[in-house]
């Protein structure tokens, strides 16, 4: 192949990681926005989608179409429901303390991590795709599905974005993560507002793991990569900034995909680890966000 | 803290030295083996206790020092074919070097950008040791031979292999830089740090320089954990980047948390309650990290001051 297939090859697959990590970092940016937290368990939310997106899969039988839609609706609603119970029984009696909350966090990770490893075990397992059409490039045929999580995703963002700016929820959503206290004095149920966030946030990361659960398999520990990555997102992104978010992942999950086809992947981990906590130490309020109040 | 006499303070201090001393000759084997392990260990939770439990400063990064210390002794010794004393020095120069020049970069952030640029660095020296697999051994590590870890001083040698000689060598260090915390504690400096913790910017307006002291207290947690490291990589004879990844980080914090945050013991209680309870528990369940993770949330929830911090809340107001 020449190089410029390759490049564009290179490109596209770049383009699918940067649609869910887009998801799983706006999923991050949520409850660190608004609940001024740091979840780090939000990993483990991803994985917990991915696995049970395949146990819905293969309990229901019939065309892979119907287990997939079947698991893109029941598994983010039950992480969702982990994440709420986590907050409800936690996380709300730490009173959001930021290093109380990543200690606890940090326990979830583990806990999780250790429940999917004992009950879903350490082999990497697959998930059919709901259909396998693959689009003729002149160069190279190129996966349907891939393309479609990238719609997927854009839509997703869409959508959250018109929830957030154009709604009642965003609208109190927001006001809590400009100012918890006023927001209380006005009425706002913030308890529930955080729940309901971490709980979102959650299952952002949830869906992001059934989109990409057909592409790449099912695993205990393929929660670490985009926690990781997400932070870098987040970061770079400026906290709270959904545009922000969304460019950075973009930028992060091409200069991934572009990097890694031509460089060793460690050594662009390490390239990549190392700009974004030069920019955090530099420029803690991201490249796209405004200066902290 | 209420004051204490020194004197009552410093018998504390010696005599948990001298019961460690003395139950190297009442132990099993086994357990022999893991004590030495423990307080090996309990010095990577001091190092971090510095830090964390005295300046407040939460990182998740310290197992880059403790890998620093582990590899700066574990290289010399494998490629270099140094000494063992050499060795553990050149370990902790690492440490401490590596922290200063943390410290310089991770101190301009503060708070929960702080834990995240540590942890990056932390991870980008985990990732180094892989990519540089050709010396470091990557994620196989290294084993050193057991002719390379015999200290002989004057006619007399020391084989660090000896359950013995590694008991009491974990123990000189373990005692040196115990003695070494609590009169750090106790110092001038110690205070100016607990100072910091409480309310930096009151500290600062009494005119000290905030900065300048967290840096040194950076360097001292740094150069402490690579003590441990390179005790480690030469006792036990294993550097691996296991010891680098994010885990090593993790388990620090859970001891100081479970032994008592900003005292002088807790780390040794921590570590030793920590690695006994998953003895213990390991022979009925292999879900080792579930006790980790169930162990993290009920000390925050429950006990945040940790088991000596809890013991001088109620009864010993005089403990360091």
């Amino acid at each position: 192949m020449h190089f410029g297939p390759h490049l564009l090859l290179a490109a596209l697959e770049g383009l699918v990681t940067s649609a869910v990590l887009a998801l799983t970092a706006l999923g991050l940016s949520l409850v660190f926005g608004v609940m001024r937290i740091v979840n780090v368990a939000h990993g483990e939310f991803f994985m917990l989608g991915a696995v049970l997106a395949w146990a819905v899969s293969t309990a229901i039988s019939g065309h892979p179409a119907i287990g997939f839609a079947a698991a893109l609706v029941i598994a983010p609603l039950l992480v969702g429901l982990v994440a709420f119970l986590a907050e409800w029984l936690v996380l709300r009696r730490l009173n959001y303390n930021p290093e109380s909350t990543i200690v606890a966090t940090i326990g979830m990770l583990y806990i999780i991590q250790q429940l999917a490893l004992t009950f879903y075990g350490p082999e990497a397992r697959p998930v059919e795709p709901p259909f396998s059409y693959r689009i003729l490039l002149p160069w190279f045929g190129y996966s349907g599905y891939k393309l479609s999580v990238v719609a997927a995703s854009a839509i997703l963002l869409v959508i959250t974005w018109l929830v957030l700016t154009r709604t009642r929820i965003g609208l109190i959503m927001r006001a809590t993560q400009y100012d918890r206290e006023t927001a209380q004095a006005f009425g706002i149920p913030v308890e529930r507002v955080y729940a309901g966030v971490f709980a979102v946030g959650a299952m952002l990361a949830a869906i992001a793991a059934v989109l990409i659960v057909p592409i790449s398999q099912a695993h205990y520990l393929m929660g670490q990569d985009p926690l990781l990555l997400s932070f870098i997102v987040v970061i770079i992104g400026g906290l709270g900034s959904l545009r922000g978010t969304v460019v950075a992942a973009i930028l992060i999950g091409l200069s991934d995909g572009i990097i890694s086809m031509f460089f060793s992947p460690t050594l662009a981990k390490i390239i990549a680890t190392l700009v974004v906590a030069m920019v955090l130490v530099f420029r803690p309020q991201g490249l796209f966000g405004t200066a902290p109040r | 803290m209420r004051d204490a006499s020194p004197a009552k303070t410093y018998a504390l201090h010696i005599g948990v030295i001298a019961l460690l001393f003395a139950l190297n000759f009442v132990l099993p084997d086994y357990h022999q083996g893991l004590f030495a392990r423990i307080m090996a260990l309990a010095v990577f939770a001091m190092g971090y206790n510095l830090l964390f439990g005295y300046v407040g400063l939460l990182s998740l990064g310290h197992a880059m020092f403790f890998s620093a210390g582990l590899y700066g002794a574990g290289l010399t010794v494998y490629h270099l074919g140094w000494g063992v004393p050499q060795a553990f020095l050149a370990g902790v120069a690492c440490g401490a070097l590596l922290a200063l020049v943390i410290g310089l970069l991770a101190l301009r952030t503060s708070g929960v950008a702080f834990m995240i640029v540590t942890m990056m660095f932390a991870q980008v020296f985990y990732l180094m040791i892989l990519y540089f697999a050709a010396w470091t051994g990557g994620d196989q590590g290294l084993v050193i031979q057991q002719a390379s870890r015999v200290i002989s001083i004057g006619g007399v040698s020391l084989d660090l292999t000896n359950p013995t000689v590694r008991y009491m060598g974990a123990l000189a260090l373990f005692s040196v830089v115990l003695l070494i915390t609590l009169a750090l504690v106790r110092s001038r400096f110690g205070r100016v740090l607990v100072a910091i913790r409480e309310n930096e910017e009151r500290t600062k307006m009494l005119g000290y320089d905030t900065v300048a002291n967290k840096l040194v207290a950076v360097v001292a947690s740094g150069a402490i954990c690579a003590a441990s490291g390179a005790a480690y990589a030469l006792l036990f004879g294993y550097v691996g980047s296991n010891f680098a990844s994010i885990q090593y980080s993790i388990l620090p914090l859970l001891w100081v948390l479970l032994g008592g945050a900003a005292t002088t013991l807790g780390p040794l209680i921590g570590t030793l309650f920590m690695y006994y309870v998953t003895d213990i528990t390991s022979g009925f369940t292999s879900a080792y990290l579930l006790i980790v993770g169930v162990a993290l949330i009920l000390l925050v929830l429950f006990a945040p001051k940790g088991i000596m911090g809890s013991i001088r809340e109620r009864w010993l107001g005089w403990l360091p």
